[in-house]
């Protein structure tokens, strides 16, 4: 049965815990081992994360809203922001690439983001907005038992 | 949860205990932090024990590059010891154990850098 919800929320860092811990909270339901749960709010933290300081600038004023959607073994995520947008999706994606620099960003985001899940499409419209949308799917080693 | 961190010093050596969440929220303010200690000690070398942190995300990552460029200019050393498997992964995949060496414990760190725990 598909299972869904989601999130909007202030683009404050103190958010993106609780955005992990929602997501990660959302998903036990469906069993996961401890990686995969770390591995899920470890990608929600960094895509969060770059709403917040790259498509916001740091301007806690605005709106990310993430949407969950879980299937039997499948996770379906969406991380979405209204800002500025990335120029250049493909330079963003290259592993150390960083936009600040200044700010002691590993660059390493969407790098993690590509190692934990299986699909990651990155939707970047210049002044409008970025989503983030991925999926997963979990290791299908539990009884059947239901 | 947040972040804790606990800084002491054995002669040369700067070591950073921290415990809890690290991630872009906490990060600024390890920074500030680490730094400040850094350079109201004279020290030269920096072990990083991770034993009780229970999530670190890039922005995490960034805060140890940044301390591992001013050690270097200190003309020492980074060490990190007692990572968790996940935390392993993050350094793996960045590449970070090529320019930071990675010890199981404390002390055996300590041991290393010539200081007897």
């Amino acid at each position: 049965m598909r299972n869904e919800m989601s999130l909007e929320f202030s683009s404050i860092s103190e958010n993106e815990a609780f955005a992990r811990v929602t997501v990660g909270s959302f998903i036990t339901q469906m069993d996961p081992t401890m990686d995969e749960l770390t591995e899920i709010k470890t990608v929600v933290s960094e895509a969060v994360t770059n709403s917040i300081i790259h498509g916001y600038n740091s301007d806690p004023g605005q709106k990310i809203v993430i949407s969950c959607s879980i299937s039997e073994d499948e996770i379906e995520l969406t991380i979405k922001d209204d800002g500025i947008g990335i120029g250049d999706v493909e330079e963003a994606r290259q592993p150390l690439y960083t936009s600040k620099p200044d700010l002691e960003r590993s660059g390493m985001g969407f790098t993690i983001i590509e190692n934990f899940m299986d699909t990651v499409e990155v939707i970047s419209i210049p002044n409008k907005g970025t989503t983030v949308h991925m999926t997963k799917q979990l290791a299908k080693t539990k009884s059947v038992c239901k | 949860m947040g972040l804790q961190a606990n800084f002491a010093v054995k002669e040369e050596v700067l070591i950073v205990r921290l415990s809890g969440e690290l991630d872009h929220h906490e990060a600024e303010g390890l920074r500030d932090q680490w730094k400040e200690t850094m350079y109201t000690n004279s020290v030269k070398h920096v072990i990083l024990n991770l034993e009780d942190v229970s999530f670190m995300d890039s922005s995490g990552l960034g805060v140890v590059l940044g301390r591992y460029k001013e050690v270097l200019q200190l003309g020492g050393e980074m060490v990190v010891c007692s990572v968790s498997p996940p935390i392993k992964r993050l350094f793996e995949m960045s590449g970070l154990f090529k320019i930071v060496r990675l010890e199981e414990n404390e002390s055996f760190a300590l041991m290393t850098l010539g200081v007897a725990s």
